[in-house]
Formats: structure tokens, C-alpha cells, sequence
């Protein structure tokens, strides 16, 4: 019973948002759409994806324009998104302290494939998930995946070694460091440049090379350190609850 | 087209397991497939057809940039969107694991002390 009336539901729902999604033109360039049905646009205002795209180069001198707008143009917003992992990284600590349930269990020992794979390929997926964060402004990726990676060779090596401990007192302060310094930029674009986070207090550099951008690739291996710690963090709590200290 | 139909059909799909299965793993992990529909949603808006992916990686897409490549700011979106969904999916198992702590079972209908 419940099943049918939940499906009929969805099958409504479905319905409209199919109908929404198909009047919107799939494929087509939507700045072109969009200029239709607004009238007395001149040619030079520019729509705000278009300024991102035609004025990003010459703006921010990063090649990847998606990181130029994670970190530039919405850089505040990304200030807004790590805040919001660093709370669920702190309310799962939280919540996980509590809990010692698991600790009876036996945790089987994980087998010499997975122990020696893992070893090989821990300081490998570090420096990989480090190229990435590095490279951010230039190729896809950046700090948010680069710490992801470097996440996961923890977990890799979590589950292969009983023994291995990551220690929470490096994790944290490496966290609470990154923050500060991304917070510390964008102050030192609020006093020596336009405004906070602005991109004008460094020199810009020239396009596609490794040191340009001003202070975008400071900005994404502050950030990928901050979620490689953090996740790191995490996964370790959530492995903490099957130990027995 | 094709995306918008698959991409609604992962949010149902999604939404089905959360409002239908009775065990709280299965919930989460509808959660997490209605999150992946969201962000293919947002991304296939972004799409124009025949352009290149928003990297000015060669001399000829410095000029008239907005003709050659497809819409970033999607793009950047859904950046933000799949770490916000990785924050949700780690901390609703958190609560799963806590709540099997306390009465050994995933299955909702035993947690009966919310509801009055």
C-alpha cells in the first residue's frame, strides 16, 4: 500500500520535472537564449558566465576557468563550503566519541594482496593527490579532489595495517593552519588590494605556466591540505570505533 | 534530453529507496543516488553542443572564449555540491552506526521513540 501511493507520488513529480527540464533547450548555448528575452541588452554587458569566460584569462591568468571561479569569483563561497565540512568533520568526531559499541568485534586480518598493494601504493596516491591541488589552475582538479586522493591512501592503508595510527594531533593543527591561511589571503586582499580574497596583491604571471594566477594556487594547497587532513580525520574516527585501546 | 530523462530518473529512483525501504543503510545510500542525479541535472543545464571543456589550454581559445567552450559556472556548482554531499553521506552514517549501537537492528520500524 504504501509502496503504490510512494510510486504514484514519484510518478507525478516525475512527470513535472520532465515537463520543466524539456522546455529547457539541451545543447544550446543558453547566453545566446537568454539574450532573446531580455530586451535592450547592448553587446558590451556582458552576461556574468560570459565575463567569466571571455575576461577570466586576462582577470586571473589561470587556464582552468572552473578553479578560477571556485577560488576567485566565488572564493567566498568555497570559504563558506570548508567551513561546512570542517562542522560535519567536528560533529562526526563528536559523535562518534561516544560510541564504543563495535569494540568487541574481531577484525580479520586483511590479506598479504591488499598489505603489500597498499604499501606500494600509499606514498604514490600521496604524491599524486599533492600534483593534483598543486596543479589545480592549470589542468582538472584541485584542492578539494587532491585531498580526496590523499584521503583515500589513508583509508588504503587503514584497512590493510591494524597498526597503522595516523596521529590526530599532526591532522588537526595542519587543518586549523590551512584554514587560517586561506582566511589570511583573503584579509590581505581586504588591506593591500580591491577587496576580500581579491586577486591583485600578487603578480599575475604569464598564462599556462606553473607559477602564475596570483593567489589561486596558494589558495587550492591551503584548501587540499585542509580536506586531506580533514578526511583523513574522519575516516580515522570512523575506523577508531572497531579498536580497543 | 537524454540526460535531463536519466539524470530525473536517478532523483526518483533515489527518492523511492528514502521514502520505500524499511533499512536505514539502503535510505543512505538513496540519499547519496539522488545527490549523484542533482549534480548530473545541474551539469547536462550547462552543456552547449560541439564546445570544449572550460581548460584554455591552446593559443586558439584565447580568442572569443565564450564561442568555444561550455558554461563553467555548473561546473563549479557541482564542485561544491559533491564535497557537501560527501560531508551529509559521512555524518547520516555516523548516526546509522550509533543507532545500531544502541539496538542492534537497521530496520526503521524499530526505532519507534520519536514518533508519537
Amino acid at each position: 500500500m504504501r509502496k503504490w501511493i510512494a510510486i504514484t507520488f514519484l510518478l507525478i513529480l516525475g512527470f513535472f520535472m520532465l515537463r520543466i527540464a524539456g522546455a529547457f533547450p539541451f545543447g544550446e548555448n543558453t547566453w545566446k537564449v537568454a539574450r532573446q528575452y531580455v530586451k535592450n541588452v547592448t553587446e558590451e554587458k556582458w552576461w556574468v558566465a560570459e565575463h567569466y569566460v571571455d575576461k577570466g584569462i586576462k582577470e586571473n591568468r589561470g587556464s582552468n576557468l572552473v578553479t578560477s571561479i571556485v577560488v576567485n569569483y566565488r572564493g567566498f563561497d568555497t570559504l563558506g563550503e570548508v567551513t561546512v565540512l570542517f562542522l560535519a568533520a567536528t560533529a562526526l568526531a563528536f559523535l562518534l566519541s561516544s560510541c564504543t559499541c563495535f569494540r568487541k568485534y574481531e577484525r580479520i586480518e586483511a590479506s598479504l594482496i591488499l598489505k603489500t598493494a597498499s604499501d606500494t601504493l600509499y606514498p604514490l596516491l600521496i604524491l599524486f593527490g599533492a600534483y593534483i591541488f598543486i596543479h589545480g589552475h592549470l589542468t582538472p582538479g584541485g584542492g578539494f579532489q587532491g585531498g580526496t586522493v590523499i584521503a583515500s591512501a589513508v583509508m588504503l592503508m587503514l584497512l590493510a595495517h591494524f597498526s597503522f595510527h595516523p596521529n590526530h594531533e599532526v591532522l588537526s593543527v595542519t587543518e586549523g593552519l590551512a584554514g587560517i591561511v586561506f582566511a589570511a589571503i583573503g584579509l590581505a586582499g581586504l588591506i593591500w588590494g580591491r577587496s576580500f580574497l581579491a586577486n591583485n596583491i600578487l603578480p599575475l604571471g604569464h598564462w599556462n605556466r606553473l607559477f602564475s594566477a596570483g593567489v589561486i594556487p596558494l589558495i587550492y594547497i591551503a584548501i587540499g591540505f585542509k580536506v586531506g587532513s580533514e578526511l583523513s580525520g574522519l575516516i580515522t574516527d570512523m575506523f577508531k570505533v572497531t579498536k580497543e585501546e | 534530453m537524454f540526460f535531463f530523462a536519466s539524470s530525473i530518473a536517478l532523483i526518483l529512483i533515489g527518492l523511492y529507496a528514502v521514502l520505500v525501504k524499511r533499512n536505514i543503510m539502503k535510505m543512505v545510500i538513496g540519499l547519496s543516488i539522488m545527490d549523484t542525479g542533482v549534480n548530473i541535472l545541474i551539469i547536462s543545464l550547462g552543456f552547449i553542443r560541439g564546445k570544449t571543456a572550460p581548460i584554455i589550454n591552446a593559443k586558439d581559445l584565447l580568442v572569443r572564449t565564450s564561442s568555444k567552450v561550455v558554461d563553467p559556472v555548473p561546473q563549479a556548482l557541482v564542485l561544491t555540491a559533491i564535497v557537501i554531499g560527501v560531508a551529509v553521506t559521512a555524518a547520516a552514517l555516523s548516526i546509522v552506526m550509533l543507532m545500531y549501537s544502541k539496538k542492534k537492528s537497521l530496520e526503521i520500524e524499530e526505532y519507534k521513540e520519536l514518533k508519537w
